[in-house]
């Protein structure tokens, strides 16, 4: 056993947070899942390899070769998962300046602060690195057996690339921290990771839509236009491309690079981890900031008080707001894709019928989870003279009329050239937003506005459902607006989803 | 519905409750108390004190027994009987991004009070608490007993006929809590019925005009503090293990240990 306050002490302990945190996280804290939770991610293992194994094929039959094209594609791919592993570094990074959870506790006692903060920014290192290992080792593993072990040096770039992105991520948490003060890093460092982990993906992915008129990065980024624009082989911005195609040299290169970065960065500004984490826990308090001046109480009913409640709510939430837009961020590839895919006979416009009936259904799904699990004051609005089906009503027309704000533009704007396919999205919109509603409704389980990211932990068959319903309704709304009648077969599919959610919600959702 | 409130007797009235969750909460309470009374509501950790408020205010179910609020059945007809209640909890339940201004606006909506009337009695509160210079602030940045403060205005701003309170001094300091006692004091003087658990027995000691000592979910003493003493000296040189002590610690204590509460 270490001695108490080391290095190794220390490590110990945050492993054991660490492992704790992701395996309650993934079984909910239920442990009669754990069976089914080795089962799925044995399931998940051989389906990703399996997936790898098809994906990887064909370039190994074709011959590897450390060419230009293969150059780039590798890079670029090491790129856009470096730039995910960023975006959770940061994230990180700025929670373990933030979370008091033990931070209090520790910096009171006399172990070294220097000593915490470089065994958590490890753990950060390590828990980036593992994720994107878990969605990357299919395919290394493939390529390692296809093409020759010399791949599985792969692995030390990944290790290099989380090592790095942790470097950066504290650079620039520390950077915000002296530009924006502490009360404004926190927001701002949770919509750069956002921005940072999306940008990447959406524009790489839009890109290669409009390239090559598929999803495929790999198609994109090994087409003649991207490899003619890249520099030479013989360029040093190869050199992580090189490491992971087994070249020794570079992988050392690589890998001390990232190691020494890490270590620096953390030896510099080890030193004012106790200043930034004391500072935190009294400043990075959400301040005080003044709410609009106004002078007298306004008439309202109790629907009316719910309503207006939850809306001021949501408005003052910027982070809520933001993760929940986020989702329609995403929808944009598929959207682009619809678009370029359309033949000159059907109207382009028709593609934003099923993107906004989706993205409405999800929309309306988060924020009906804000508003009904999220709910911060539950007692106070249970203990409230109001009926239970009174309340909920105006949680759903809180929530409904959100999603009319963000999409009635767009409705209105589709509607001047075409008003047939606006009112078909507007129907789509109503019953997938109201479908997405209800889904939280069945599936409610009382949570902090806070564990916002972590919704769908509770209840996987709740997220499921809600995208399913949504999916459903967006294609049958596009072929409702593109006039076949298969839309009511899809319809139905959509009602049996709606049917089997209800069907299986739990009872207890429905206690008091 | 009309239901009619009784003003004049019985504030609140529980008959055999029992709650059960792995294992009884509370077990069989019978409990009544006068309109215009301050009662608390004493006993050890786990002992159902919370449970039985929480059933009070119509926020848990009971497995069994009736509750009435006002001479109204609680059971049957909730909401009529939650308009006369109001419920503080030890851990304020406010809204970070509202200001105490909009809280108490939403909790007035909440129970469909008269803006107007409303408001008077928010900025009277907000007074009273000290809580002006931060009336227009969001409450993110408030200190726990801040947040109390919001949610006790929050609890008095529609007129309750009775107000349940659980631990509400918890994590105030001195001047708080002696605003919180002054205006609870002055609530109760005004007629309004006050049931308040709490560890600090001095409080109870001091404001309480009865108190009832629960433990494993029932009753197991009521009465003045000067009851309470009879009590517990008859009981225990009856058995010879009374304390002998007369102030409400030595009590609590005394009558806890006969029931084996505190180990």
């Amino acid at each position: 056993m270490s001695q108490p306050a080391t290095l190794p002490w220390f490590a110990r302990h945050e492993l054991r947070l660490f492992w704790r945190d992701w395996f309650s996280m993934l079984t909910a804290g239920k442990r009669r899942r754990e069976p089914v939770l080795l089962a799925v991610f044995l399931i998940f293992v051989a389906v990703i390899h399996l997936v790898a194994y098809f994906v990887v094929r064909p370039f190994a039959e074709a011959g590897i070769t450390a060419d230009k094209a293969t150059l780039v594609t590798v890079a670029g791919s090491a790129f856009l998962s470096w730039t995910l592993m960023l975006a959770q570094a940061i994230e990180s990074v700025t929670r373990a300046f933030y979370s008091r959870a033990d931070l209090d506790l520790i910096l009171s006692s006399p172990a070294s602060a220097r000593r915490l903060f470089a065994v958590r920014m490890a753990s950060i290192a390590l828990g980036t690195t593992m994720l994107t290992t878990v969605l990357a080792s299919p395919f290394i593993n493939a390529l390692a057996y296809f093409d020759g072990p010399h791949w599985l040096a792969a692995y030390g770039v990944l290790v290099a690339m989380g090592a790095f992105a942790t470097a950066v991520a504290l650079v620039v948490t520390v950077f915000m921290l002296r530009a924006l003060g502490l009360r404004r890093t926190r927001l701002v460092s949770q919509v750069v990771s956002a921005v940072v982990a999306a940008g990447f993906v959406i524009g790489v992915q839009a890109a290669a839509i409009f390239s090559t008129g598929n999803f495929s990065r790999i198609a994109f980024l090994s087409s003649e236009s991207v490899v003619a624009l890249a520099p030479e082989p013989g360029s040093l911005v190869w050199l992580p491309a090189r490491a992971a195609m087994g070249d020794l040299g570079a992988l050392v290169l690589v890998l001390g690079t990232a190691l020494v970065s890490l270590g620096l960065v953390m030896a510099v500004l080890s030193a004012k981890f106790e200043e930034y984490a004391a500072a935190a826990s009294t400043e990075a308090e959400p301040g005080r900031r003044k709410g609009r001046q106004r002078h007298s109480f306004r008439p309202a009913t109790t629907m009316h008080a719910l309503r207006r409640k939850e809306l001021t709510l949501l408005r003052r939430d910027p982070w809520l707001l933001s993760q929940t837009l986020m989702q329609i961020l995403y929808l944009l590839p598929p959207a682009l894709l619809l678009w370029h895919s359309f033949d000159g006979g059907v109207s382009v416009l028709l593609v934003m019928v099923p993107v906004l009936v989706m993205a409405s259904g999800q929309l309306a799904g988060g924020l009906a989870w804000i508003s009904v699990s999220g709910e911060d004051a539950p007692d106070l609005v249970a203990s409230a003279p109001v009926s239970a089906r009174a309340l909920i009503a105006a949680k759903i027309q809180a929530v409904l009329g959100s999603v009319g704000v963000v999409v009635t533009p767009i409705l209105l704007a589709l509607a001047i050239p075409e008003p047939r396919l606006a009112a078909a999205a507007a129907i789509g919109i109503a019953i997938s937003a109201t479908s997405g509603t209800m889904i939280q409704i069945w599936f409610r389980a009382q949570a902090r506005r806070s564990t916002f990211r972590r919704r769908q932990i509770p209840s996987r068959l709740a997220t499921l459902a809600e995208a399913l319903s949504s999916i459903l309704w967006a294609g049958a709304a596009a072929l409702a607006a593109a006039g076949t009648w298969f839309a009511l077969f899809i319809a139905v599919f959509a009602l049996m989803t709606l049917a089997g959610a209800w069907a299986i919600r739990p009872r207890e959702a429905y206690a008091v | 519905m009309d239901v009619s409130v009784n003003t004049t007797l019985t504030a609140l009235e529980l008959k055999g409750v029992t709650k059960c969750f792995d294992r009884p909460a509370v077990d069989g309470l019978e409990l009544t108390i006068q309109a215009g009374e301050f009662y608390a509501l004493l006993g050890p950790n786990g002992a159902g004190k919370t449970t039985t408020l929480r059933i009070v205010a119509g926020l848990l179910r009971p497995d069994a027994g009736s509750v009435s609020v006002y001479g109204i059945d609680a059971l049957k007809n909730p909401i009529e009987a939650k308009r006369l209640i109001a419920w503080v909890s030890d851990e304020p339940m406010i809204y970070e991004k509202l200001t105490p201004f909009e809280y108490l606006e939403f909790v007035a909506g909440l129970w469909s009070i008269d803006a107007v009337t409303a408001e008077a009695r928010a900025r009277e509160l907000i007074d009273w608490l000290g809580l002006g210079p931060h009336a227009h602030e969001r409450c993110q940045g408030f200190s726990k007993g801040m947040r109390q403060k919001v949610a006790l205005a929050g609890a008095m701003v529609h007129e309750p006929r009775l107000l349940i309170l659980d631990e509400p001094l918890t994590g105030l300091d001195a001047g708080s809590a002696r605003q919180v006692k002054d205006v609870l004091a002055e609530r109760v003087r005004g007629g309004v019925t006050v049931v308040m658990t709490t560890h600090i027995l001095e409080v109870a000691e001091h404001m309480a005009e009865r108190i009832g000592v629960i433990d494993k979910g029932r009753l197991i003493a009521e009465g003045t503090l000067a009851e309470l003493q009879r009590q517990v000296g008859t009981r225990g040189r009856a058995r010879g293990s009374a304390s002998g002590g007369t102030s409400l610690e030595d009590i609590f204590l005394d009558l806890v240990a006969e029931e084996g509460g505190l180990g």
